[in-house]
């Protein structure tokens, strides 16, 4: 690293502070303990993702301001969830007034598994976890971040989130039959086109499922809370996960 | 009907809905095999975007210098404004060479401007000679996507349809039988016609000629029997030098049906001692487009359809749910630009997985288009109700406590109120889905407990 002790914001999705604290709480423990100085900024409320995807991007102005207040003093932006990420560092309108600050953030803001590899420069964590997995590559990270290699692509692999539960000890991920197509979830479309979503939610699954598949694992918890939504609805009784927390799991 | 509204019908043939999705998967499989053959894929990609944003940047040069080497080369070439203008020269030629019966090979620019119809009223009779478009001009429809205009149809639909116009054996599926009968059906219309019409997918201003790629060699089928060929383009469909085609030919095929090349790849330069070659350039909204800057480069396609075979949401629910021309992503961000109203729901028929973005040969990003439409479509409509509930959003996300008590509400109101009566967002989410387990306290409210 760079620097000797950077200070990470922690960034919570609103979702996930809402509905899947447990996994905000596995990124955290996560970072700190691959050595990180974490703090997270208790004012933080949403990225303003969801009005800017309907249409509504310059009426974020106000919560895209307040971001950049709470985030703007440390080294690093990190939070377990691509889309939100790509959401800051593209999409939300530039603020005339804290242009040096929106700036610093829109270049030092990381995905979680992107963070640890790319500025942490872990390869891979050691530990263990003996499950039959299939891997969700989440939209947003997947093309927008460039976390991993997409199909669409004629490029070398690579998936940086996968590569860091490589060594996970009794860890098989299964070969989908789509490995990268979208779940359906896209914010407000899982709601104004409620039957393509939920359609595409079930033919993702049942690519899972079809594999035997134990877990889910991805990146994104809107994805998985729309999956596991399906999941449940159809009484299919495979799990879906973060991933921060099978490593935070598998390191302790 | 809205997207959504179209989706949801064709999703409940859910036999048929699955078979379209898996259709297309295939041929998005078959473009992903053969891809992977050319190790400078990307390169080839980038390239091309590089020579159609040039090329839209002189726009008004390439076009001026293509007329005059086509009209050097005896070619008849025609400006028209709009789509009207298109079909009044494309009738007034037919007039003159007293023409009823015309032969017409694939093109997209003919549906955008409904030279169909506008020839038929005024009794001249014309055939779609590529088989997928014979196929649905029976039905009376408009293709279901660009490339496979047919696409929506199975083999069954086809043996029905040939059963009824073509006497063909009731039931026989076989696609042979069927294509040998749809053959001699063909070969009587072009014998009869005196003029072809043809559409253009390359057009080289440096030579004066134009390229047109088809499979079934039925353009030049039409145009070698007819005494006159009326080729008719887009004024995007412009390339500054032949050695382009270089690029281009690789890409089309390949990202279409993942062909290595098409079947037959014609370049019209003269006409034959004796006949007649028209070449219209048709604006339509194009010039228009040309002015938008987010919207640009929308202009760069070259309609090889694999933004729709990729598109998770095209798959399933058909060119048709689309009520545009140009279904699927790349129609999304063209249509708006015609009509934002009656389109304006296009652009929020998708999840902008950025699918499409990364098939397109010309490196449109096709998304990131969706997501701009969607900025101009909400600015048009006003405060809307939805915009009225988003602006409260982000009221509540500036304020830390208006985020704190209403999440809290929230989590608290969900875990008491019977499903029945969550408001109406959340329970069009419930149709088909279960909301999460709600945890006892938020991050925030353990992270003040845990990291004092």
């Amino acid at each position: 690293m760079k620097i000797e002790s950077p200070h990470i914001g922690l960034f919570i999705p609103c979702y996930i502070d809402q509905f899947y604290p447990n996994v905000a709480i596995a990124t955290l423990e996560l970072l700190e303990k691959l050595g990180c100085k974490v703090t997270y900024p208790l004012g933080q409320t949403c990225c303003g993702q969801p009005m800017s995807n309907a249409g509504f991007e310059a009426d974020t102005e106000g919560t895209t301001s307040k971001f950049i207040r709470d985030f703007a003093r440390f080294d690093y932006i990190v939070a377990p969830s691509g889309s939100c990420v790509l959401h800051v560092k593209d999409h939300s309108p530039k603020i005339k007034n804290l242009k040096k600050n929106q700036e610093h953030i829109q270049s030092n803001i990381h995905e979680l598994s992107e963070f640890i590899t790319d500025i942490l420069k872990v390869d891979s964590i050691q530990g263990s976890f003996p499950h039959k997995i299939g891997f969700h590559a989440s939209c947003h990270g997947l093309r927008g971040l460039r976390l991993a290699s997409d199909s669409e692509r004629n490029e070398s692999a690579f998936n940086k989130t996968l590569q860091l539960m490589r060594d996970l000890k009794g860890m098989e991920v299964v070969e989908l039959t789509r490995k990268d197509e979208c779940c359906g979830f896209g914010g407000t479309f899982a709601v104004s086109e409620e039957a393509i979503s939920v359609q595409m939610g079930k033919d993702r699954l049942a690519d899972h499922i079809d594999k035997g598949v134990e877990i889910i694992v991805g990146g994104d918890m809107s994805c998985i809370m729309h999956m596991q939504g399906i999941a449940a609805r159809e009484n299919e009784s495979i799990q879906l996960m973060h991933f921060a927390e099978i490593l935070n799991q598998a390191i302790s | 009907m809205s997207h959504p509204e179209n989706a949801t019908v064709f999703l409940k043939d859910k036999a048929r809905a699955k078979w379209h999705d898996e259709t297309l998967w295939i041929v998005r499989e078959k473009r992903d095999a053969t891809i992977h053959q050319i190790p400078e894929w990307e390169k080839l990609r980038e390239l091309a975007s590089q020579i159609k944003d040039h090329t839209l940047s002189k726009l008004d040069f390439y076009l001026e210098e293509l007329e005059k080497n086509a009209t050097a080369n005896g070619i008849k070439v025609h400006w028209a404004e709009n789509a009207e203008e298109h079909n009044r020269i494309v009738a007034k030629i037919l007039e003159e060479k007293n023409c009823k019966a015309i032969v017409k090979s694939k093109s997209i620019l003919t549906e955008e401007c409904h030279l169909n119809p506008y020839l038929e009223e005024r009794g001249i009779e014309v055939v779609d000679t590529d088989l997928g478009e014979r196929i649905i001009q029976f039905l009376k429809q408009p293709p279901s996507h660009i490339v496979m205009p047919a696409i929506h149809l199975k083999k069954s639909d086809i043996s029905d349809i040939f059963h009824e116009k073509l006497h063909t054996e009731k039931g026989n599926v076989d696609p042979v039988y069927l294509t040998h009968a749809a053959r001699l059906h063909l070969r009587e219309k072009f014998l009869q016609a005196k003029v072809a019409i043809t559409g253009v997918n390359f057009a080289v201003a440096e030579t004066g000629e134009f390229v047109v790629c088809t499979n079934e060699g039925n353009a030049d089928m039409g145009v070698h029997l007819a005494d006159t060929h009326i080729a008719c383009m887009g004024i995007e469909k412009l390339i500054p030098r032949r050695k382009d085609l270089s690029v281009f030919l690789r890409l089309l095929a390949r990202s279409a049906t993942g062909q290595s090349i098409t079947n037959y790849n014609s370049h019209f330069r003269s006409p034959s001692p004796g006949k007649e070659l028209h070449l219209i350039l048709v604006n339509n909204g194009r010039t228009k487009q040309l002015g938008r800057e987010k919207f640009r480069n929308s202009l760069k396609c070259i309609r090889c359809g694999a933004c729709m075979n990729t598109c998770p949401i095209y798959r399933r629910s058909g060119g048709f749910s689309y009520g545009s021309t140009v279904p699927g992503p790349i129609g999304s961000i063209l249509s708006p630009g015609i009509d934002l109203k009656k389109f304006s729901t296009l652009p929020f028929a998708s999840t902008l997985c950025g699918s499409c973005s990364d098939v397109c040969p010309v490196k449109i990003n096709i998304h990131e288009q969706l997501y701009e439409w969607r900025q101009e479509i909400t600015k048009a409509n006003g405060s809307s109700l939805k915009g009225l509930s988003m602006k409260m959003a982000n009221g509540i996300f500036k304020s830390p406590l208006a985020y704190r008590i209403s999440g809290k509400m929230m989590r608290a109101s969900l875990k008491n109120l019977p499903d029945s009566i969550i408001y109406n967002p959340l329970n069009t989410w419930g149709k088909g889905r279960d909301l999460p387990d709600l945890p006892e306290e938020s991050f925030k409210a353990w992270y003040k407990k845990n990291r004092p």
